[in-house]
């Protein structure tokens, strides 16, 4: 059994420990200690039930702990015998896990961090080195974020979108170290469409996959990012599209839309063109019209621009992006990309320097300056 | 989000307080000033958001190459540089908002008489990685 297949079962081990009784803090040190048991012992000794096997070693080290507690506060009244199980299935466990780590109590971060330990069963290191940070900062993180949550009942169901929020973070904080996190934040994804059926799970798995599918795509051999028009469209994954595009298809026939679907819509008709020049764009502007309808999000008003620029020329695409507010994080790039294509480009060049001082990532610098410089050296003419 | 608070000796914005420098201070207030850094990264390091921090030595040599074969070219030590650079912190919190509210936390540490110093520092924020979902 590979590490992601033995990381699969984590929350539903977690999930009995918490319904036999015990603190979600706790729990969630144990199962820690049987997964780093089972990479040392599995290899030689694959158990014939992995998950069984992880109950009994979390659970028996789970009792460890506390009796150890227990004689030290001199309160030897805690849990000695195995509880039986009950009824509820793991498919339960799973679920709850999921809305326990994404609590609205939460910071964004610390639920980021907490889902991928207590769910994703990442350890505390390895998510450490994908965002950057000292392993004693994530630690503290996620401990605060445990003793966070620790008040919260288990049993109580939870809103499915907060759990997307955090999803949809781990999958666009980008890629960056040893750990894979789009792939992780797929894995999990996937996970939880297993367990819930709901038409947004299934959209936000579904504009990952997309997306995903075009990662090999993004980027130069040197690390420089491709834009979407000039990307090889022969280095797309068309598994992943098609697998991305028949989920999407399954949860639109459901008729409840939702910002996900949406996103993978839009994410669908870029999938789904041959070639840039044949990207259905006045599709695109209708889903971007029902983004904006759904989140009244900035943002999607500004991608809207973008695809009416493609649609209904660069005027109309300047007079859309008019209305919006030019402090837009990438307002300056779509306004550089539709001066250019209406024909004015030193204003084009002014406006992609200004994008690359105002960039929030170094590839996005880099690409943007490249840009510029493109215009500034022309020829004449 | 990544960001970095640089403390400089000089430069910046005109100060805000005439407080005169730290070797007119007395040695209490100097301990005191030490340790509201140290408890301040402390707490930092307790809320899970202290990534890193450096003080800096105020002596710097510019450096630069000279073609091929040929040692560097340096220019210093300097000792009085315009703009100087005491140290700096980095921090990893959820917002802008919390960024500020933190340098503004670590410009309140004591001075002379136990006041609060007022000092500007300046928050930079780190480039990222580029996210994987833009259009």
């Amino acid at each position: 059994m590979d590490e992601v297949a033995l990381r699969s079962l984590i929350p539903g081990v977690l999930g009995v420990l918490v319904r036999r009784g015990a603190d979600f803090a706790a729990a969630e040190d144990a199962v820690q200690d049987a997964l780093i048991e089972a990479l040392r012992v599995w290899p030689d000794d694959m158990p014939r039930d992995p998950r069984g096997w992880l109950v009994t070693v979390a659970w028996r080290r789970f009792l460890d702990v506390a009796r150890a507690e227990a004689a030290r506060r001199r309160r030897e009244d805690l849990v000695d015998e195995e509880p039986p199980t009950g009824p509820v299935s793991a498919v339960d466990d799973t679920l709850r896990l999921y809305f326990l780590c994404a609590h609205p109590s939460l910071s964004p971060s610390s639920a980021v961090a907490l889902t991928l330990r207590a769910v994703g069963g990442l350890t505390t290191r390895q998510i450490a080195q994908a965002y950057l940070v000292p392993e004693a900062t994530m630690a503290q993180r996620i401990s605060r974020a445990k003793r966070t949550v620790s008040g919260v009942r288990f049993d109580q169901p939870g809103d499915v979108a907060t759990v997307l929020r955090v999803l949809y973070l781990v999958f666009n904080e980008g890629y960056s170290g040893d750990v894979d996190l789009a792939a992780e934040a797929i894995r999990l994804t996937r996970q939880l469409a297993a367990a819930i059926d709901h038409p947004e799970v299934a959209g936000l798995l579904a504009l990952m996959l997309l997306h995903h599918a075009r990662r090999a795509g993004r980027t130069a051999p040197d690390g420089s990012l491709v834009p979407l028009a000039e990307q090889d469209r022969s280095r797309w994954d068309t598994t992943l599209i098609a697998e991305g595009v028949g989920i999407l298809q399954t949860a639109l026939s459901r008729d409840r839309l939702g910002e996900f679907q949406t996103q993978a819509a839009v994410a669908a008709l870029h999938a789904d063109a041959r070639t840039a020049a044949e990207t259905d764009w006045v599709q695109i502007v209708e889903w971007y019209d029902e983004l904006v309808r759904l989140t009244g999000s900035p943002i999607a008003r500004l991608n809207r621009a973008v695809a009416v620029g493609e649609a209904d020329g660069p005027r109309a695409g300047l007079a859309a992006l008019a209305a919006l507010d030019d402090k837009l994080p990438r307002y300056a790039a779509v306004a550089a990309y539709l001066h250019e294509r209406d024909g004015d480009p030193d204003r084009a060049a002014r406006l992609y320097a200004e994008a690359a001082r105002r960039a929030s990532s170094l590839a996005e610098r880099d690409h943007l300056n490249r840009q510029a410089a493109r215009l500034n050296t022309r020829r004449p003419g | 989000m990544k960001y970095l608070l640089l403390k400089h000796y000089r430069g910046g914005p005109t100060p805000v307080s005439d407080m005169p420098m730290i070797d007119k201070w007395t040695p209490e207030e100097i301990s005191a000033h030490i340790r509201y850094m140290q408890e301040f990264a402390a707490r930092l390091q307790e809320s899970g958001e202290y990534v890193d921090g450096q003080a800096l030595a105020p002596e710097g040599t510019f450096v630069r190459y000279d073609g091929e074969g040929r040692p560097p070219v340096t220019d210093g030590p300097f000792a009085e540089t315009k703009d100087l650079i005491a140290g700096w912190m980095v921090i990893d919190v959820d917002s802008y908002e919390r960024a500020l509210e933190l340098a503004a936390e670590l410009s309140a540490a004591p001075g002379q008489g136990g006041k609060p110093i007022h000092e500007w520092l300046e928050l930079r924020p780190f480039l990222t990685e580029p996210p994987t979902i833009t259009e």
